[in-house]
């Protein structure tokens, strides 16, 4: 039985989440839900998640890098940004796709099924994000600091749906003695995370397209990472339908490395002649069915209509 | 119909890559050394009130 690159996809998700949230005992401690804080959480998770869910594991590369340079000594974290960058490296925006918890979340909000017809967010959406990175994850922790020069986790405070979501909500549920210091900004984190949630059952993964500074950095490291999408130009028919599934608004033809591609693959497995591969290294189209040099048909019709196009 | 070079493929921007790789470990092993491992799990051990809404 040969498995849909869907299902192998959802497959790695789950896995993934399953080992950022391994501690899932820690939700139902004596007293109240628990973090875990053994050394694992010295090492960073490579796609976002809060590190005071009681389940996690690691730590999220976010909060770290917010951690460490709203620190009093230092105002850079190079082991964050290493980590960052190598992950970013290797393989791009794979973690949006595969690795990121709230990745998953988003796209399983999305199958709700509602009767809608496919919203699309005005083109500057997909830039908000570089802004949070720079404002919120970047500045704030360093600039806007206490009288002994301590900055707050700024993104993490005021926007990070997923510290509400698995971090907030079990904690405050089932500690009343946090309840009682609720506040307008638990106010303002649920009202944004609402929002976002019911955003990403419009829109597919609003979050990682509008929001999400760990999305910005790898997608910025996109257009060099090692693992990457390449299209055969001699086998491309130019059908279109890459563009049609990409959940991602990116036309893989046009922009292979597109900033906002998260390699999830659709389009590759869309492809009616194999003119597109995903993964490490470049493109060699070995077993690929090759296109009638003239017509761009491969003679086994997978519907691409370009026959009809070209009134063969 | 010609193929036209794509670029980031060539052995120039593997060299880059592998540069920037490169650099992101000699990031990490600067930041190892000054103490910055123990700045994360400090804050990831320890209820952190602003991540979950209350700080």
């Amino acid at each position: 039985m040969k498995i849909s690159q869907k299902l192998k996809r959802k497959a790695i998700q789950i896995a993934a989440f399953g080992l950022n949230n391994c501690h899932v005992g820690n939700f139902f401690q004596k007293g109240g839900a628990k973090l875990y804080t053994g050394p694992w959480k010295q090492f960073c998770a490579p796609g976002l998640n809060c590190y005071s869910c009681p389940a996690a594991g690691l730590s999220c590369p976010i909060g770290a890098l917010q951690s460490v340079t709203g620190s009093m000594k230092m105002d850079v974290s190079f082991y964050v940004v290493g980590f960052l960058l190598a992950v970013g490296v290797l393989l791009g925006r794979f973690v949006c796709g595969f690795l990121c918890p709230f990745g998953l979340i988003q796209e399983l909000l999305a199958k709700i099924p509602l009767p809608k017809k496919k919203w699309r967010l005005p083109p500057f959406a997909k830039y908000i994000k570089y802004g949070v990175l720079v404002v919120f994850v970047l500045l704030m922790p360093v600039v806007v600091t206490n009288v002994v020069g301590m900055g707050d986790p700024a993104f993490c405070q005021y926007i990070c749906p997923s510290g509400t979501l698995l971090g907030g909500i079990p904690l405050i549920s089932t500690h009343p003695e946090l309840q009682q210091t609720i506040g307008w900004l638990f106010s303002w984190k649920m009202f944004l995370l609402i929002a976002i949630l019911i955003g990403s059952v419009l829109v597919y993964r609003f979050f990682c397209k509008t929001l999400c500074p760990l999305g910005a950095i790898y997608g910025i490291l996109n257009k060099v990472s090692f693992y990457r999408l390449t299209v055969d130009e001699q086998k491309c028919i130019h059908c279109g339908k890459c563009a049609q599934v990409c959940g991602m608004d990116v036309n893989p033809v046009k922009h292979p490395q597109s900033m906002e591609c998260i390699r999830c693959g659709e389009c590759a497995a869309a492809c009616p002649v194999g003119a597109i591969r995903i993964g490490f290294g470049v493109f060699r189209g070995k077993d690929a069915p090759a296109q009638t040099a003239n017509t761009g048909c491969t003679g086994r019709c997978a519907s691409c209509k370009t026959c009809a196009r070209k009134n063969l | 119909m010609e193929t036209k070079p794509r670029c980031g493929t060539g052995t120039g921007w593997t060299l880059v890559r592998l540069g920037l790789l490169g650099v992101a470990a000699l990031l990490m092993v600067v930041g190892i050394s000054r103490g910055e491992v123990a700045i994360v799990l400090k804050k990831a051990v320890n209820l952190c009130l602003e991540c979950i809404g209350l700080g």
